[in-house]
């Protein structure tokens, strides 16, 4: 007998819970105010959660998935993306969109339910969210893939949670992504739950970058919650991506519900909640900058004022938006095909459109 | 011009893709050394090299995916399935993705990309390689669905499929492969998608067939020697339903012959929208034959599945005699 293969999987964490930083893994480049933006990142991020949670709350939004404890994985991975690289999210990472430059009214039209809201506008590097789990990640393999063909040096970051890791999708793109060689970086944000199912009974796997092994591909986790860490090690996956892909877990906690249509109180104890809550992704920062004289009370309270005014300001134009229900027929193909035409006609001549209701919308001046 | 059967019009259809245009590729399963396992893809490899035309790891729902995310990224892939029983994996990639970006993106995303893969039975060969799949890709709507029964129109409506921005899901019957030659110009062109041909003028009866299933409606109809109008739909979605109406209404009778199992069939939805919006030009009732309403059975079966001359002359002398 001998020994064919051994493999390992390392854990980075860059900032602790503390708000200490660990010097020999700390990313030279990022400056105090490149800290800061991270922070107002995560901030805006959670405050736009919130409120997208209470529009759902109120029938102003459908199904939402909030994304409450996950913004360091989100953000510290947006912020290391460089100019030219591309994003392929799954269904919970607004904080990516945010942080990429996408405004919040498109994603607020988004979760009022228009397609309007889930446009790439020209020059934006990334795609629509991705609802069916892990599909997305062969998209990200294909984009990475093209960037490679079209020699534009540019990566791509696609986006599966730890529930996604058990389809086979997922295991297809990295096993594509490693065998071509393409510029990926998966990221599992692993926030511990899908639905119902813990982290524990989704795999017998001990780790979930680990499945980074079985492809050829080097596979790392990470402190999820640590904005300093993600992004350190998305940086140097990003930095790599031309000699291939890397898989990178990220350990985070879905602080709230799957959706808003579940009630994770049936099924996870709250003591395993309030356990991670010690573990915030965005009170470390704040230490951490409180400690260096870069952060306090009033900016804290100036902060969440802008947040708030930027956020009302967003939804007011979402709300204001008027779907026009020909736009279903006129994205479907290159070209009008008649059939098509006729039941268009057919539709805008009926009285049927006429006596249905729009999403709730703002009306002037409210 | 030259003389090709289909699979020689398909390889030349590539061959003039990949030469026009750099953001062509090629992949799939077994499509690059060994040139694809009916010889579609044969010597491209070798012509334009491994970076655009490319085998893939054993996945169909991979081979689907990644195009999707090579299409958003600019290339403009002819993928190949190499079975339609083994793209089923691809299923989801198509109908959750493929089909909804241009949608659900207001346009601001589309996909360039063609979804080829052999269809249909009458070759005598393993389970799960002789399937029609054309009704499940058409019925939700942002798919092309199209299918060739002639070198000229499979070379000329692949070039249409890959010059268009949109997903086509590209059926090629087995049976047709290699069943004749045709004289084909060597140049490119293009034979445009969501169009019928009517192949054969007649006045008594409207016969709409695609297919494996149109070299047998031609031989059923010189056997009886009726006066039909042949129409070979050529694109399943969207549906040319302007030729049929237009035929049916002249003739007054249709009958609709598929090779894809009769219940929910794509003749269902034929028969459908004639019966809408033709009805009282109409002598007779709509017809269908069609394969019987059961999974594709093994080779020792076949013979008995498939709709062949006879069942179609049969089919001929009921409906005349209505």
């Amino acid at each position: 007998m001998k020994k064919v293969f051994d493999g390992s999987v390392d854990y980075y964490q860059v900032m602790d819970e503390q708000g200490n930083i660990d010097m020999s893994l700390f990313p030279n480049e990022l400056d105090d105010s490149k800290i800061l933006e991270m922070y107002k990142y995560m901030s805006l991020a959670r405050a736009m959660d919130a409120k997208a949670l209470s529009l759902q709350r109120q029938g102003r939004a459908v199904t939402y998935a909030p994304m409450v404890g996950e913004e360091a994985t989100q953000i510290g991975s947006a912020i290391a993306l460089r100019k030219d690289d591309y994003f392929v999210p799954n269904f919970r990472q607004q904080g990516v969109f945010l942080a990429r430059g996408f405004s919040m009214d498109e994603l607020f039209l988004y979760f009022r339910g228009y397609e309007e809201g889930n446009m790439i506008p020209k020059g934006k590097h990334a795609l629509p969210g991705a609802v069916p789990v892990a599909t997305q990640m062969q998209h990200a393999a294909g984009l990475a893939f093209a960037q490679k063909y079209l020699n534009t040096g540019a990566s791509v970051i696609g986006y599966v949670g730890d529930g996604g890791t058990s389809e086979g999708d997922f295991y297809e793109s990295l096993n594509f992504a490693g065998v071509t060689k393409s510029p990926l970086v998966a990221i599992i944000e692993n926030n511990q739950w899908a639905i119902s199912m813990p982290r524990g009974k989704q795999t017998a796997a001990q780790t979930l970058a680990q499945k980074a092994i079985a492809v050829g591909i080097p596979g790392v986790q990470v402190d999820g919650n640590d904005v300093i860490g993600v992004y350190k090690v998305i940086r140097d996956a990003l930095a790599n991506a031309k000699n291939g892909p890397t898989l990178v877990e990220c350990i985070t906690y879905r602080m709230s519900m799957h959706t808003t249509a579940d009630d994770p109180t049936k099924y996870r104890p709250q003591e395993e909640v309030d356990a991670w809550k010690k573990s915030d992704p965005i009170a470390r920062v704040k230490i951490y900058l409180t400690k260096k004289g870069l952060w306090g009370d009033k900016k804290e309270q100036d902060l969440a004022d802008q947040s708030l005014k930027a956020i009302d300001a967003a939804v007011e134009k979402a709300e204001s938006f008027k779907g026009d229900p020909a736009s279903m027929f006129e994205h479907i193909y290159s070209y009008m095909p008649d059939i098509l035409q006729d039941e268009l006609d057919a539709a805008t001549a009926s009285n049927f459109w006429q006596t249905q209701q729009q999403p709730p919308q703002r009306e002037n001046g409210e | 011009m030259a003389l090709m059967n289909m699979v020689a019009a398909l390889n030349n259809a590539l061959d003039l893709l990949l030469k026009e245009n750099d953001k062509v590729v090629v992949f799939g399963e077994d499509v690059g050394k060994d040139g694809g396992v009916f010889r579609v893809t044969d010597g491209l490899m070798q012509k334009y090299g491994e970076k655009r035309v490319f085998d893939t790891p054993l996945a169909e729902s991979m081979i689907a995916g990644t195009a999707i995310g090579m299409a958003a990224g600019g290339l403009r892939p002819i993928a190949e399935m190499q079975f339609a029983g083994f793209m089923f994996l691809s299923f989801g990639q198509m109908i959750n993705h493929a089909a909804r970006y241009r949608g659900r993106t207001r346009s601001t995303i589309t996909l360039p990309m063609v979804v080829r893969t052999p269809v249909s039975g009458g070759v005598r060969t393993l389970e799960h390689h002789s399937e029609n799949p054309e009704i499940y890709f058409s019925h939700m709507g942002g798919l092309i669905v199209v299918e060739p029964s002639n070198p000229y129109d499979a070379k000329g409506l692949l070039i249409r499929a890959s010059h268009m921005d949109d997903p086509v899901v590209f059926l090629e019957p087995t049976k047709l492969y290699r069943l004749f030659k045709q004289e084909v110009p060597e140049n490119m062109y293009e034979v445009p998608i969501g169009k019928a041909a009517t192949i054969q003028e007649g006045d008594d009866l409207t016969i709409i067939t695609w297919g494996t299933m149109v070299p047998v409606v031609k031989n059923a109809v010189a056997n009886k020697k009726a006066n039909a109008e042949i129409i070979d739909l050529r694109t399943i979605n969207p549906l040319d339903e302007k030729t049929i109406l237009s035929s049916v209404k002249k003739t007054g009778k249709a009958l609709i012959v598929h090779e894809a199992s009769l219940t929910f069939g794509p003749g269902a939805e034929i028969a459908a929208r004639i019966a809408e919006k033709a009805i009282f030009e109409l002598d007779a009732p709509v017809m269908r034959v069609a394969s019987p309403s059961l999974p594709y059975p093994y080779p020792g079966y076949e013979s008995f599945y498939i709709p062949n001359e006879k069942k179609v002359e049969e089919a001929i002398e009921k409906i005349m005699s209505d």
